[in-house]
């Protein structure tokens, strides 16, 4: 507080902290009685992070399902599907799936997935639930703005489901939304009123998201238990509070960039669209805008997006490996400098989407440059995770199994983005499946097994109860290689020049080699998306018939687990717990046990910082 | 707290020594379209530069990662807890000057040159010129003609009938030729394009030249290669511009200098 408002004077901000300290210790003592007030409208972080992740789990399976369609109709482009037509009588007519039904498809699978599910889950649901257990607070900076986030959230997620039923259908210009495409109604039917939901679904999502970025940052720089340096806090909060401020500085501009295109589309401004535009046998009135704005807009967000998502990601796998392998990470404080380089990095390299796109090519230049050097950071953190193995005793439960995954996908999903970040190079690769398997390795999968592995870990403390690991296992082996033929195939596919967003390859004599990998690569997604039903039914069947969970299931170090599970309202009873060490006791020589939590003080055991 | 016990422990050790034993055995095979310019060499190269540095590092982390699992999920103790600042800051260094080795340095000795090449320097002297509009779904096509000059088009004059809008009365455009979805060059010859779009984005895809350049309305972008290869090659659209992306296709007809000659003294003018 002192440190932030310099203005206050000392006594002031005691007396501040002294009266926040009574609101708290009201707060917990009043739980909120009703249903409503506890589970619906709840300002307790904990429910709202669970709101969260159901809310990405219902997107999860619809954005997946999306996914198959597209898959089914890549493999069987001339198949006809009578089953499908009764589900979608318009994108289906006759079982033959329309071209324009393929785009909105392709557009709503990667807006739904990126913001809606990973967002939601990665971010807003396991950040709200673990950002005060782990660095000791009661709730987060301001509950009230904690459940606004949600609410709104929940909105965006309605009015982009919404889009489907419009006439026109659903937004069909991609998640990146390019106009001259995304901004004149004749260009596409779902141009149209889909489009505009899906503006408006974007730019609600942001203000929730912009709403929990504010929450995160004060929470992590205010609320901290006593003890709990800055230098002592776990690599998930660390990332979580490096993607909230990233959040925050890189969402507005795409705010601003979705009203803008509101208003080319709805009030004959033309800040996207140049002169001269032509559709069907009638002349646009617009002149003055270039489609190139909005490109910049988007990326100067869309960029920093990946690591927003990316980060949390590796911050579980960091603080997921540390009980299984009954070891310290390596090289925590290079791991932290590492992750504000990729973070400050990050804001600068946006171009990199752009190489092609007409921007000056002696800016594309500097964009590779930049977007190499950001390989560096990104080496160090992961070599920090491989090289933490070295010395352990690893045990293998499914948590730890999607976060040694996350160490692999990291790599090669990295080693990806030199391709691509090598502007040259990327004159082939560009708008290819290269791309498209690339960035799900990255934005979808470091992220999507980070998400589990934090919810295979954190499952037993948010609903005391022990997740199944046989099944999850299962769920694991699918989910992996099923991942790594699908979208590495797309990388060779992506070689051999096959262009991303076809609704069909059949017209291109050059592309035919690449159908019999379409049929297999297809195969094995339906397999990865039924495996995918093995972890819902594993963590519903959980919820209520799982074994119960004791406070510290995994004998780790970290605060949460120093909390009952499920924690009570208000997380800590009468006492918030004191820190005395660094997140990563583990095997520590004299110790009693070979994990000493957080808040051991000195006396009884050795403290490492 | 379970046992240590289970499949995992040779499983995944196997499942990730065994990746890059795939990628290396797909890495091998041809999968680029074969070459047919000359600055696509420079982007072959650069490409394969990369599958072997970057595949390189990929086979080797993930041999290390795989026995690390192998090893040290059979140890009965922690052998090695914490590293001294001084060690973290040492494996950090090394790993800054690998990648600035490998990734920095592919990009100053060989992409910087070839991009340099396409970009700074103006398209050669003895370039074929041609104009290239794109529209939702097709190509148009424009040679200038054999007085070397493209006519005046004006936004003003596009109709169905007039799909550039070409101005009838500029003498520059009466012996402009106008072509739909097919490309005629010479082999061995620069080719300069001029490449617009007059409703949405696009992207001119010549897969087998390694060409791709979005297609921006509101903006006339340049760029230039040289076909090097005799023969008929596809050209495709590489940004989503509608229900239509994925049937925009042209073709590149790449023949000898007498035919082209011959060929665009027969092809009748567009008025």
């Amino acid at each position: 507080m002192a440190g932030l408002s310099g203005h206050v004077n000392f006594c002031e901000c005691l007396q501040e902290r002294r009266n926040m300290a009574e609101v708290q210790e009201a707060q917990h003592t009043h739980e909120p009685v009703g249903f409503v007030r506890r589970y619906i409208f709840s300002t307790d972080h904990k429910v709202i992070g669970i709101q969260y992740l159901l809310t990405a789990m219902f997107v999860a399976v619809v954005a997946g399902l999306l996914a198959m369609l597209i898959r089914l109709q890549l493999a069987w482009p001339d198949a006809k599907w009578p089953l499908l037509e009764k589900i979608f009588p318009v994108g289906m007519e006759g079982g033959v799936m329309n071209p324009d039904f393929y785009l909105a498809l392709v557009t709503m699978h990667g807006t739904l997935m990126v913001f809606f599910v990973i967002s939601f889950a990665l971010v807003s649901g396991i950040g709200n639930y673990i950002i005060p257990l782990q660095i000791g607070a009661r709730d987060m900076a301001f509950p009230f703005l904690n459940m606004l986030s949600y609410w709104v959230g929940l909105l965006a997620t309605l009015v982009m489901f919404a889009s489907f039923f419009v006439e026109g259908g659903a937004a069909g210009s991609g998640w990146t939304a390019y106009p001259p495409l995304s901004a004149v109604p004749e260009a596409s039917p779902g141009s149209g009123m889909g489009q505009t939901l899906w503006l408006l679904g974007m730019a609600l999502f942001i203000v929730s998201f912009t709403m929990g970025g504010l929450n995160y940052f004060a929470t992590v720089v205010n609320l901290r238990t006593k003890g709990m340096s800055m230098m002592r806090l776990p690599m998930t909060i660390w990332c979580l509070f490096i993607a909230a401020i990233l959040g925050l500085l890189a969402f507005p501009p795409l705010t601003a960039a979705a009203i803008l295109l509101l208003f080319d589309r709805h009030g004959g401004t033309s800040f996207f669209l140049p002169a001269g535009l032509f559709f069907g046998d009638k002349l646009l009135p617009h002149a003055g805008g270039t489609p190139l704005l909005w490109q910049h807009l988007f990326w100067f967000l869309g960029h920093p997006e990946v690591y927003i998502l990316l980060l949390p990601a590796l911050g579980i796998a960091f603080d997921v490996l540390p009980p299984f392998i009954r070891k310290p990470i390596f090289g925590y404080r290079m791991s932290i400098y590492s992750l504000g380089a990729v973070g400050a990095l990050s804001m600068v390299v946006w171009g990199h989407h752009m190489f092609v796109s007409g921007m000056s090519p002696y800016l594309g230049e500097f964009f590779s440059i930049g977007t190499m050097i950001i390989t560096i950071p990104s080496a160090i953190i992961g070599l920090n995770l491989l090289a933490s193995l070295w010395g352990a005793k690893i045990r293998f439960t499914t948590a730890m199994l999607f976060a040694l995954a996350v160490i692999s996908l990291f790599g090669a999903g990295g080693f990806g983005g030199i391709f691509l970040g090598t502007a040259t190079a990327d004159i082939f690769l560009h708008d290819t499946y290269f791309v498209v398997g690339h960035f799900h390795f990255m934005i979808a999968g470091v992220t999507l097994f980070g998400l589990f592995a934090g919810i295979y870990y954190w499952f037993p403390k948010m609903f005391g109860r022990m997740m199944n690991e046989r099944w999850g296992k299962l769920h694991f082996w699918f989910t992996l290689i099923g991942y790594y033929i699908v979208f590495f195939g797309m990388h060779f596919q992506g070689f051999g020049g096959m262009p991303r967003r076809y609704y069909s390859f059949a017209k291109y004599e050059y592309l035919q080699g690449m159908q019999g990998m379409n049929v297999f690569i297809s195969i094995c997604a339906f397999f990865m998306a039924a495996a995918q039903f093995v972890f819902l039914a594993n963590f519903f069947w959980s919820l209520w018939k799982g074994p119960k969970a004791e406070r510290n299931p995994w004998q780790a170090t970290t605060l949460e687990w120093m909390a009952p599970s499920p924690p009570p309202h208000g997380n800590w009873g009468d006492v918030q717990p004191v820190v005395h060490r660094w997140p990563y006791e583990y095997s520590l020589p004299g110790a009693p046990a070979d994990f000493t939590p957080q808040t051991v003080s000195p006396a009884e055991a050795k403290v490492t910082w | 707290m379970e046992t240590r016990t289970g499949s995992e422990r040779w499983l995944l050790p196997l499942v990730l020594w065994l990746l890059p034993v795939v990628v290396v055995a797909l890495g091998f095979k041809r999968w680029l379209p074969p070459l047919a310019s000359e600055h696509g060499a420079g982007i072959d190269r650069m490409l394969y530069y990369l599958m072997f540095t970057v595949g390189g590092l990929f086979v080797v982390g993930h041999l290390v990662l795989g026995y690390f699992i192998w090893r040290f999920s059979r140890t009965k103790r922690v052998t090695h807890r914490l590293t001294s600042p001084k060690v973290e800051r040492r494996w950090s260094l090394s790993l800054i000057i690998l990648m600035t080795l490998v990734a920095e340095g592919g990009v100053f000795i060989i992409s910087l040159p070839v991009w340099g090449k396409l970009y700074a320097d103006p398209p050669p002297a003895d370039a074929v010129s041609i104009e290239i509009t794109a529209e939702q779904f097709a190509w148009n096509i424009r040679y200038p003609g054999l007085d070397g000059k493209f006519g005046r088009t004006d936004p003003q004059l596009l109709s169905l009938n007039n799909p550039v809008g070409l101005d009838e009365n500029d003498p520059a455009a009466r012996d402009d030729l106008l072509l739909l979805n097919v490309i005629y060059l010479p082999v061995n010859r620069p080719v300069h394009i001029r490449l617009r779009s007059k409703d949405v984005l696009h992207s001119f895809f010549l897969p087998h030249h390694r060409v791709k350049q979005d297609a921006v309305p509101g903006m006339t972008i340049s760029i230039w290669f040289v076909p090097t290869k005799i023969g008929t090659y596809e050209l495709a659209c590489a940004e989503l511009c509608g229900f239509g992306h994925f049937q925009m296709k042209g073709i590149l007809r790449v023949v000898s200098p007498e035919e082209f000659e011959q060929w665009i003294q027969e092809e009748p003018s567009y008025f």
